[in-house]
């Protein structure tokens, strides 16, 4: 295992998780969040020393679908729902982000406390994958705007991956493709019923779905 | 003797250079732009010229009106000699010594807010609240920073820290020093050097009821903790202590010419930040130290 550069990757990632945790704006958002997707993509050729035609295949697909395919679908449901970029934010990007470092921290610190195999015990894998968890339950709780939320969610979805690629060499990688095909199938229905919402509500605000209509 | 006079000469040489930063921004600025620019030696001229000037005082003034520019300015002064020069180490060197610098910038920073305060007007009181605010996060910062580089080389002297390589988290602690150099130097995206619109500026508020020789002092402590914060920066990153003399003293100086040449570039090429936009950035800054920390913590522990 190439374990440095590895780290190096998980500490891009843990910060590209501070960057989603700070930015402002929906756009910019969506491109953390997916090139946070990328990055996680390419790990797989990392951690396998011989990769075989799978693990290509898996990484092309990742970094094909989290790359390109999910957040063209997120950009497309903002264009057309034709809404304000400005997130807004129910816990500040100050706290939040303060919240998310400590969260960092807090993984780190955890992780070494852990009874992991001693091959992991020097990695980053542990702490970034509860970094990314953390991340996206801020952002799931955090934000307001349901497009942000799934980019939450996404972030989530990198921290799982990560805690994934621990089990690379026992699970078999059609889980992970199968798991990469229902997140692509969820956010492409996720882009119509954003489509819904806009139409019925006039705003993209999950407050305003806390009460039902006739 | 020897010692005293070349802490003299080494304070001299601080304090003679200092004022050229500012003109090597304006320069790079103006090249950027596409202008003529004013001399490198502008800020020179002016201390000149405002030396010679008289003092307009408030009558609301207390004698700390005037007191407060030349605390600030011994202060920083202060931390000139403390501040080691790459191989050539610093003028006065003791255990601990870092702690003093952290508070002699306090000082100075208090030293200004104080005279600030003294004219009785509102602006110059909105300025203070401003710089000092903005200080307890850099501070905060500039501690995580300080504390990395203790970590890292198990000293509690700038001139052991200094002097190796910042290791495996140098480019979170260049990236985090730097912007808590923009903050505390006033530079562009937290305040620009140049507006004279009351609402928005911070260190120019401040200073804006100063005049004649206590202005000029004011003006060259700014450019001396410009210069200051430039080789704190320089050294916590780059691995002078293990060159030889010349090469080190020529990358010390390269080093704050790039530090020199990056301010002028991010001047030109961004706009000021809104205000509430800057404790976000500043808490980025801390956030960057503190994982500096982390890695050198983490680095230490394995």
């Amino acid at each position: 295992m190439n374990s440095s550069s590895l780290n190096l990757l998980i500490g891009l990632a843990m910060g590209l998780n501070l960057l989603a945790l700070g930015s402002s704006r929906l756009p910019s958002l969506i491109r953390t969040m997916s090139l946070q997707g990328v990055v996680l993509g390419l790990m797989p050729l990392l951690v396998e020393a011989h990769a075989g035609w799978a693990v290509w295949l898996i990484v092309a697909a990742t970094v094909v679908g989290k790359g390109m395919i999910i957040p063209g679908f997120l950009q497309r449901a903002m264009r057309t729902a034709n809404i304000d970029r400005e997130l807004a934010p129910f816990i500040g990007f100050v706290p939040s982000l303060l919240l998310g470092a400590g969260g960092t921290i807090a993984a780190v610190a955890l992780a070494q406390n852990l009874p992991l195999l001693p091959e992991h015990a020097g990695s980053l894998l542990v702490p970034g994958s509860l970094a990314s968890v953390l991340t996206g339950f801020i952002l799931l709780i955090g934000r307001t705007k349901a497009i942000s939320q799934v980019c939450g969610y996404l972030i989530l979805e990198n921290g799982i991956y990560l805690f994934g690629l621990l089990l690379l060499h026992s699970t078999p990688l059609l889980v992970e493709s199968g798991i990469l095909l229902d997140l692509t199938v969820g956010v492409f229905i996720i882009g119509i019923i954003v489509d819904r919402i806009q139409r019925a509500f006039d705003s993209l605000d999950t407050r305003k779905l806390t009460v039902l209509h006739e | 003797m020897i010692e005293l006079l070349e802490s003299i000469i080494r304070l001299a040489l601080w304090l003679a250079l200092a004022p050229l930063l500012p003109g090597l921004i304006n320069k790079v600025k103006a090249w950027v732009a596409g202008r003529q620019g004013p001399p490198v030696l502008q800020l020179y001229y002016d201390l000149a010229k405002l030396w010679q000037k008289q003092v307009v005082l408030s009558t609301l003034a207390s004698p700390g009106f005037l007191i407060g520019p030349a605390v600030a300015w011994v202060a920083l002064a202060g931390v000139a000699l403390l501040m080691p020069l790459g191989p050539a180490g610093s003028g006065l060197s003791f255990r601990g010594d870092v702690l003093l610098l952290i508070y002699l910038l306090a000082l100075a920073r208090f030293g200004t807010a104080w005279a600030a305060m003294e004219t009785g007007s509102a602006f110059e009181g909105m300025g203070s609240v401003r710089e000092v605010s903005y200080a307890v996060l850099t501070e905060a910062a500039l501690v995580a920073a300080v504390l990395t580089l203790c970590l890292q080389s198990g000293t509690v002297s700038l001139v052991t820290m200094l002097s190796p390589a910042a290791g495996a988290g140098a480019a979170l602690l260049a990236a985090g020093l730097f912007t808590v150099l923009l903050a505390e130097n006033c530079r562009v995206p937290f305040d620009d050097p140049n507006t004279h619109l009351e609402l928005t500026m911070i260190h120019e508020a401040m200073i804006l009821d100063h005049s004649g020789p206590p202005l000029a002092v004011i003006l060259h402590g700014a450019s001396l903790k410009l210069l200051l914060f430039a080789a704190l920066l320089t050294q916590a990153v780059l691995p002078l202590g293990g060159l030889p003399a010349p090469a080190g003293m020529a990358m010390l100086l390269a080093g704050i010419l790039a530090v020199t040449v990056g301010v002028g570039l991010v001047e030109s090429l961004l706009a000021r930040f809104a205000f509430r936009r800057v404790p976000l950035l500043l808490t980025t800054a801390f956030l960057l130290c503190l994982f500096a920390l982390l890695v050198a913590w983490k680095g230490r522990v394995a």
